[in-house]
């Protein structure tokens, strides 16, 4: 929708922002949702765009790591349901592209920031898939992450996000099931098969616990982000009750987690796992992950590939417009 | 920050709100907005878009442009105050609870 132009931010708060400020507090504080043509602070408008552009930026880029999987998909079934997941990441991205620019920056600058390296997407994509048991893995545990981070966000305070993210959500839970019934097909063959399966599992456990973004001592964003109700659970929070549903379904698997100090807190009610790498995480998050590089290359590359598709487009509609004019003008 | 697409065009296709009606006899609904070149591509835009689990039965695009809005801010004065006009609900008329049919 046409949002409101960015509003400079003035030195000294005129009238009209002091009714918008308390406007957007008192539905703030009645838990209900601003919409686009609402008054909102400058911080929160950015904070959102950052937020939604960058999960933008995930969907898209998380394209990459499975569609090289399809060619080699050990089924035609497999191979359909792959195909499915990922044109759902690029629906997923642009549900939230069109969610992002409702709050004024249009999308292809958005865009641009992705290909010229300069927004930041899920560090979890800058990962390799080595196996076919990837695929299940990235299924079971990144899309469950991500389904445990996102519920929530179906209540965030701002409308465009909220309604988006509720679409995702739904269509989200057959990618993680898809990716639990390639482990269990293959945990259930083959010594061999169950090994890749373990291995899989053993490589993305961390870096999916490490979605959740950093410790809650170290998330300085985090507490405004709950205030202003976009937010409504702490990282590690999310994070623990993930581990705690993971804990019971790798059982099903008939494999394990490769975390010797997972257990339940009696006490706390809380899951307790091990310390994360996130040194590593900063690592990977500041593009010297293992294929930071080749992801922004291939989406660089996709982007100039389809160039001509856009100017076919749009030769194509000025032609077909024409034709309508002339035919106007016959009649 | 750069705001040069790669390739050699750099105006955007204009922005269209997409609208799903999911079955026979519902209104549409709107469901997102999309990039388009003209109305035909828009549509097919959406269909990809938001209608890839049967979510729909008729899809409307309209330009983002053409669409007025109220504004949010004269909500007190533009949408008229329900105070004191009780009686435009049916349950102001209390004497007649518990007649049949009525």
């Amino acid at each position: 929708m046409a949002a409101a132009p960015l509003q400079p931010v003035a030195a000294e708060a005129s009238e009209e922002d002091r009714a918008g400020q308390a406007a957007f507090d008192r539905i703030i504080a009645d838990d209900s949702r601003i919409e686009p043509t609402d008054w909102m602070p400058e911080a929160y408008r950015k904070t959102l765009t950052r937020q939604i552009s960058q999960h933008a930026h995930s969907e898209i880029i998380g394209m990459q790591p499975e569609a090289n999987w399809i060619t080699r998909a050990p089924s035609l079934k497999r191979k359909s349901i792959l195909m499915a997941k990922v044109q759902d990441e690029a629906g997923h991205g642009l549900y939230l592209y069109s969610a992002a620019e409702t709050l004024g920056t249009p999308r292809d600058v958005l865009n641009q920031q992705l290909l010229d390296g300069k927004a930041k997407y899920s560090s979890i994509f800058n990962y390799p898939a080595r196996s076919w048991a990837d695929m299940g893995a990235i299924g079971w545990l990144v899309d469950g992450a991500a389904i445990a981070n996102q519920v929530p966000l179906c209540r965030a305070s701002y409308g465009p996000y909220g309604r988006a993210m509720v679409r995702i959500c739904k269509e989200e839970s057959f990618h993680q099931r898809q990716g639990f019934e390639i482990l269990l097909e293959l945990s259930h063959g083959t010594p061999e098969q169950k090994k890749m399966a373990q291995d899989a599992v053993n490589r993305f456990y961390a870096p999916a616990l490490m979605m959740f973004g950093p410790p809650d001592d170290d998330s300085p964003n985090s507490k405004q982000s709950m205030a202003w109700n976009i937010k409504r659970f702490s990282n590690d929070e999310l994070r623990q009750r993930f581990v705690g549903m993971i804990a019971e379904q790798v059982k099903v698997l008939g494999l394990t987690l490769p975390d010797p100090e997972l257990r339940f807190d009696e006490e706390t009610g809380k899951w307790i796992h091990m310390e994360l790498d996130w040194q590593e995480f900063k690592d990977v998050i500041a593009g010297r992950g293992p294929c930071n590089a080749q992801r922004l290359e291939r989406r660089r590359e996709a982007h100039a590939n389809g160039a001509w598709v856009r100017e076919a487009a749009r030769a194509y509609a000025q032609k077909a417009g024409q034709r309508k004019m002339q035919k106007a003008g016959a009649a | 920050m750069s705001n040069q697409p790669m390739g050699n065009q750099t105006n955007i296709w204009p922005l269209w709100e997409v609208f799903v009606r999911s079955s026979r006899g519902l209104s549409h609904v709107h469901a997102g907005s999309l990039h388009a070149p003209d109305a035909e591509m828009a549509l097919r835009n959406a269909r990809d878009l938001y209608t890839r689990r049967n979510e729909g039965v008729s899809i409307w695009v309209v330009p983002s442009e053409a669409i007025t809005a109220s504004d949010p801010d004269a909500k007190g004065s533009f949408f008229e105050s329900p105070q004191g006009k009780d009686y435009r609900h049916a349950t102001y008329y209390t004497k007649s609870e518990g007649v049949k049919h009525l």
